[in-house]
């Protein structure tokens, strides 16, 4: 390392990152998540010298890892660095180095040791057909694992769509009547980070913040942090602009696809979805490499309702339109509402009208000159 | 009795001479324009500043919480093509020829705002026969009050800038129109159309204090870059101000002398007509109508000729009856 002024502990906590690397993480951290750059200290301040690694218990219900694989692409902080020098995560069926009775124990051993303090993550969804047999733990069903686990927890993060309301498990005909844990833990604050995968710094940003600041970043109504979740991927898409000017693609690969014009009518699911992903991107490659940056329609994975119920390639409606970019004319035009027939029949009504005046006023004159004659 | 034919159009005649003799514009001749309200505020609504880009309509839209008025049928995008029930504001967009460059006649393009002039002498509030329509005595703002309307339309007859619009799909129609956010004056804020303008083409503010602004821009040196007010602007007001090139304004302010004048001021590139706006004289309709109508009954002129032709038919017609008899 270059900076020998760096005080031992914190040389010996960084452990091979460069103090300019984890600097810059910080403030990266901070400002995904819309705080101010003097954040990045604070945060800084609180991942070298943590009262405590915070522990974290991570369930797995109805799912399929990718939430947790998810967690090995980021970069800041790495999975190691998470793990080993951040949070002490005491429970992690993919990643403990024990297994059976070895694992449960020290499972129940944390939990009783951080009750209250603990941050319960959970991946997945909880069947609850026939009392929960439908995914089973240890024997138990996984449902009364997370009710157990939940009622003692600090904090809990639902991560993924599985664990936020249901995700693939949940959809129709749903077999295993498979919810996500706010319907579970009803009445709790939860953290829900959807999305098939979540973009792992959506999470690791909330963890983040809950080490640093000690409570959870402000929420929407469905418990999604509103720095991730707070707006639509219509709002912010790169091909936005195309989608003003009404330029479409209709088919994969013509012209208007190629020309990377606006998914829409594709099924693309931008405007009903809210997340983040045309900001923060995946990987860590450079630009595009999101969905609709590969030139694949949007499919909602992050909007319940939405992902895995849509039909992949139907059109949603737009619940907020806003204008086109090309403006109204100045004399608008408008089918001409004098047909022929139309002026036809209108002149017939007025000739008869004025042929009939004409002949009442005769008729008055006559009757006079009648009356004047006989008198 | 019976009307003859002869004495029918002798009275027609006579109300007709009469109308004829009183002379409406002599009468009007000392008819000077109305006085602005003492806090009248208004719009200055800059053509040559607006980039088209429709903010003003999505915060008027926002601002007065109305439904969105798509005429694509996808309906993806809240595109009106005039004003209607729907729609308050409106920009719209002259294009001529190849439509390439700004505040040209000829191809070039030029925006337009189209929404209520708040004028000093309004139409509308002369025809409403029930003052559902009424000037605001102090902001000069005019308003409308659904609860009086009777839905007979007037309005819409007598506006001669087309602007008051009827909700013929509903069952129970009112008449709407910009009201120039009232609800939002009366919390202190101004018109939501001119607090999100980026540019400072829709300007708020006191009407006295536009008019001076207009006159400035009126006499600026085109080409040159100048500082415009954003937003707001006047005494009351700490203004914003950004740079812009100065274009080559026509030399007349819409709305200054109009149909008596307004409270909403434009200023454009291209002739005023090019942009929708009609071309309209200097005296106010309601000041015509009124002069008409106070010619006619003066010293009950009217009603004694009428009354006079009555007596003079009835006792022909029963000189007719006895000579028969």
């Amino acid at each position: 390392m270059k900076d020998q002024n760096l005080p031992d502990p914190m040389r010996e906590q960084l452990k091979g990152v460069s103090r300019r690397d984890f600097m810059k993480f910080c403030g990266v951290m901070a400002v995904s998540m819309g705080l101010p750059m003097g954040a990045g200290v604070q945060i800084a301040e609180a991942i070298t010298n943590p009262k405590r690694r915070p522990p974290v218990i991570w369930l797995h219900g109805q799912e399929c890892t990718g939430c947790t694989e998810t967690l090995l692409r980021p970069s800041h902080p790495s999975l190691e660095h998470l793990i080993l020098d951040l949070i002490s995560l005491d429970y992690h069926e993919t990643l403990n180095v024990g297994s059976g009775h070895q694992a449960e124990d020290a499972l129940l051993k944390s939990i009783a040791n951080n009750a209250g303090e603990f941050i319960l993550v959970v991946e997945g969804a909880i069947p609850l057909k026939d009392g929960g047999i439908y995914c089973l733990i240890g024997g138990k069903p996984f449902v009364d694992l997370v009710k157990e686990t939940g009622a003692k927890a600090g904090a809990i993060i639902a991560i993924g769509s599985c664990a936020a309301w249901g995700g693939i498990p949940s959809s129709p005909p749903n077999p295993t009547e498979a919810v996500g844990v706010p319907q579970v833990l009803q009445g709790k604050t939860i953290v829900t980070i959807p999305g098939c995968p979540p973009n792992p710094y959506n999470f690791l940003s909330t963890v983040t913040h809950f080490i640093t600041f000690g409570r959870l970043p402000a929420l929407d109504h469905l418990g999604r942090p509103k720095f991730a979740y707070g707006r639509l991927i219509h709002e912010n898409c790169e091909r936005r602009p195309h989608f003003d000017a009404g330029r479409f693609a209709e088919k994969f690969g013509d012209e208007g696809h190629r020309n990377g014009y606006c998914l829409y009518r594709l099924g693309c699911k931008g405007p009903v979805t809210h997340a983040n992903c045309p900001e923060i991107l995946f990987n860590e490659v450079g630009g595009g490499t999101w969905p609709v940056g590969t030139g694949h329609p949007c499919y909602g994975c992050t909007e319940q309702g939405v992902g895995f119920n849509m039909p992949l390639y139907s059109i949603t409606d737009i619940p907020q339109p806003t204008p086109f970019a090309n403006q109204a004319p100045i004399q608008p035009s408008r089918p001409s509402p004098h047909s022929t027939a139309a002026v036809a029949v209108a002149s017939a009504a007025v000739g008869a009208t004025i042929g009939a005046s004409v002949m009442a006023m005769k008729k008055l004159g006559d009757s006079e000159d009648k009356k004047n004659s006989s008198s | 009795m019976k009307l003859k034919r002869r004495d029918f159009l002798k009275a027609t005649a006579g109300s007709g001479l009469l109308m004829a003799l009183a002379q409406p514009s002599k009468i009007l001749a000392h008819s000077d324009k109305k006085a602005l309200p003492p806090e009248a505020v208004g719009i200055l609504y800059d053509s040559t500043l607006c980039i088209g880009c429709q903010a003003c309509m999505v915060s008027c839209k926002k601002a007065n919480d109305m439904p969105i008025d798509s005429s694509d049928v996808e309906k993806l995008w809240d595109n009106p093509q005039d004003l209607s029930a729907k729609t308050l504001n409106i920009i719209k967009r002259y294009s001529e020829g190849s439509g390439q460059n700004k505040d040209s006649e000829t191809d070039g393009y030029a925006y337009v705002k189209r929404h209520c002039m708040h004028c000093l002498d309004p139409s509308c509030v002369s025809a409403c026969p029930v003052s559902a329509l009424r000037k605001d005595k102090q902001t000069g703002v005019v308003t409308y009050d659904k609860g009086a309307c009777i839905g007979c339309r007037y309005c819409q007859v007598a506006c001669p800038f087309n602007i008051p619009k009827f909700e013929w799909e509903s069952t129970t129609p009112e008449i709407v129109k910009c009201q120039l956010c009232n609800h939002l004056l009366q919390q202190g804020e101004i018109s939501a159309c001119c607090s999100v303008c980026p540019t400072g083409a829709s300007l708020f503010g006191p009407v006295d204090e536009l008019l001076t602004e207009a006159k400035r821009r009126l006499n600026l040196k085109v080409g040159i870059y100048e500082q415009f007010p954003v937003n707001a602007f006047g005494k009351n007001f700490k203004s914003k101000y950004v740079e812009r090139k100065v274009a080559r304004y026509v030399q007349h302010i819409y709305g200054e002398n109009e149909v008596g004048g307004s409270q909403v001021l434009m200023l454009a590139g291209v002739s005023f007509n090019k942009i929708g706006l009609p071309d309209l004289p200097e005296e106010s309709f309601v000041r015509l109508a009124d002069g008409i109508q106070y010619a006619i009954y003066k010293g009950m002129a009217y009603p004694m000729v009428v009354l006079g032709a009555l007596i003079y038919m009835v006792r022909k017609g029963n000189d007719t009856k006895k000579k028969s008899e």
